[in-house]
């Protein structure tokens, strides 16, 4: 039987310290969808979506209301359409994403990721298409999300493709002005990026994945603070144990979550992605978690060995709990989507560049950066580039998800809405690099030995 | 299934009285219930089986939560089985 105690520790974690089950992500192959006809393929495409998906709302809810914890997010990720729409004779693929976006309303998902490609060794026509209708296809739709996969650690870094994203990522910021670059809020240029991530924006149904599958993304900064709460000056080593302790409580509702979606829809059960997501509300911080170990504010001295000691010990703890662990699993830092992050850079203790150190040891990267709208291209590039060596050096997924607000400066605020947040404007470094970004070409993938 | 049922609020005369009723009336068999009061602040949990039930659980959440309502109290309801999966290896 279960013990009283428990069942009030479960109910207060979700009532009081916001646990949630972050996402349900079902990952559907688009493979057989492609046709040379770019009309017949929207229809495959729409056709598959729609059917595969139309119970994924309605069995998140019922799954919600059984186990009484909430459910965010319910999304899907698909083939990455530079490879599934390569068949196409088109040099756009905007009809695609919009496609995908009238899929997304009719079966009630908010997001729909794999407006993708993956070109860390070079580009096909295909993902050359992809590229280049990014800016339209986010700006015309509102439930697609694009990422490009520039680097990993086999294969090196394509500068020519880092050099265009600084372009795309302008070009998207003007499109959608009018929203404060809402388009460059979706829109992930990854390192390493996995191929069974179920958070967005750079979620994407890789190729070596099956069908269909189901991933979660398990969250709860609030429940692991009020656990560190508890152990207020004791050594790092009770810190890493409780936040593993509760990181494996966490996840083991995940994996419970992720079971029943995947039976109740006949589909197969996919991976737990292990992550501290923030919500732009209090109480959801990761930011919080760090200056809870005795940081007066996110961005001091000890910000990367504090982040660096929470992302391991989450993914010990989890690791055990879950049948399956994969994704981005680790603690994000997106600034604008967590509260402790916003008043950091407020406050002045947390800069660009030590955001930059803390996502050597974290999940993902630089993730939700509103810089000034003046920001160049070639800046933009030069920062996805530093991001992506992070990666490709480390063997880990990078990401940079930036920014550039038009007509906003160093002191503005931009307003995203909902969970993408707010943001103040994250000061960037003004020297140039032109002549850096302007070569082009490739990094080689690192030696692997003489790790100094 | 078996689910657990919380019921939190301030104490008052027939508590125990409406949600076993409610329980009864839609075939909800109590398998274990465990209740205190402190500082004039009512705590309940009960472990009910819903096999033979008349209802879902999803009706007997909504009934559950109007008629607490009712009297001042929330009262929830859930699948054991995010308690079992969450406290047991």
């Amino acid at each position: 039987m279960v013990r009283t105690e428990d069942i009030f520790e479960t109910n207060r974690m979700i009532a009081e310290n916001k646990l949630d089950v972050r996402t349900i992500t079902m990952g559907l192959s688009l493979r057989d969808c492609s046709h040379p006809d770019l009309g017949i393929f929207c229809t495959n495409v729409y056709d598959k979506v729609t059917r595969s998906a139309c119970d994924l709302v309605r069995t998140g809810e019922a799954i919600e209301a059984d186990f009484g914890v909430p459910i965010v997010n319910k999304r899907i990720a698909v083939t990455p359409i530079a490879i599934a729409a390569d068949a196409c004779r088109t040099d756009s693929y905007v009809a695609v994403a919009q496609t995908l976006d009238r899929a997304a309303k009719e079966v009630g998902v908010n997001f729909i990721g794999g407006f993708s490609a993956l070109v860390e060794s070079g580009m096909t026509k295909g993902d050359r298409t992809l590229i280049s209708s990014i800016p339209e296809a986010l700006a015309s739709t509102e439930h697609v999300c694009a990422s490009v996969n520039v680097g990993s650690t086999k294969a090196g870094i394509n500068m020519d493709c880092v050099r265009e994203m600084g372009e795309i990522i302008k070009k998207t910021a003007s499109l959608t002005a009018d929203r404060d670059a809402i388009g460059c809020a979706k829109l992930v240029v990854f390192a390493n990026a996995v191929e069974n991530n179920p958070f967005m924006a750079g979620a994407f149904h890789g190729v070596s994945e099956g069908e269909c599958v189901i991933h979660v993304g398990v969250s709860g900064p609030g429940v692991v603070k009020r656990a560190l709460e508890l152990v207020g000056g004791k050594s790092f080593d009770i810190v890493s144990e409780t936040i593993k302790r509760t990181a494996f409580k966490i996840t083991r509702v995940g994996q419970l979550v992720a079971q029943e979606a995947a039976s109740r829809l006949g589909v197969q059960l996919g991976i737990i992605d292990l992550s501290l997501a923030p919500t732009p509300f209090v109480g959801d911080s990761v930011a919080h978690i760090l200056e809870e170990m005795g940081l007066e504010s996110c961005g001091a001295p000890g910000t990367t060995a504090a982040l660096a000691l929470l992302n391991d010990a989450v993914k010990k703890g989890g690791q055990m709990a879950a049948l399956h662990v994969g994704g981005l699993s680790g603690a994000f830092i997106p600034v604008s989507e967590d509260i402790g992050m916003i008043n950091a850079i407020n406050c002045g203790s947390l800069t660009l560049e030590k955001l930059e150190a803390m996502t050597c040891v974290c999940s993902v990267g630089l993730d939700m950066i509103a810089v000034p709208g003046d920001t160049s291209a070639a800046t933009l590039s030069g920062i996805i580039a530093d991001e992506a060596a992070i990666g490709m050096i480390n063997n880990k997924t990078t990401a940079a998800r930036l920014i550039p607000v038009p007509n906003k400066k160093v002191g503005d605020v931009v307003e995203f809405g909902g969970l993408l947040g707010h943001s103040p404007i994250v000061a960037v470094n003004r020297f140039g690099n032109d002549a850096f970004i302007a070569r082009g070409g490739h990094i080689p993938a690192p030696i692997r030995s003489l790790t100094n | 299934m078996k689910i657990v049922i919380t019921i939190i609020g301030y104490d008052c005369v027939g508590i125990v009285a409406m949600v076993s009723t409610t329980l009864a009336e839609r075939n909800v068999n109590i398998m274990d219930i465990n209740q205190n009061i402190m500082n004039g602040f009512f705590n309940m949990v009960m472990i009910a089986d819903m096999d033979g039930a008349k209802v879902s659980l999803t009706e007997l959440q909504e009934v559950l939560k109007t008629k607490g309502e009712a009297m001042g109290l929330q009262i929830k309801a859930q699948s054991e089985e995010i308690f079992k999966a969450m406290h047991r290896v």
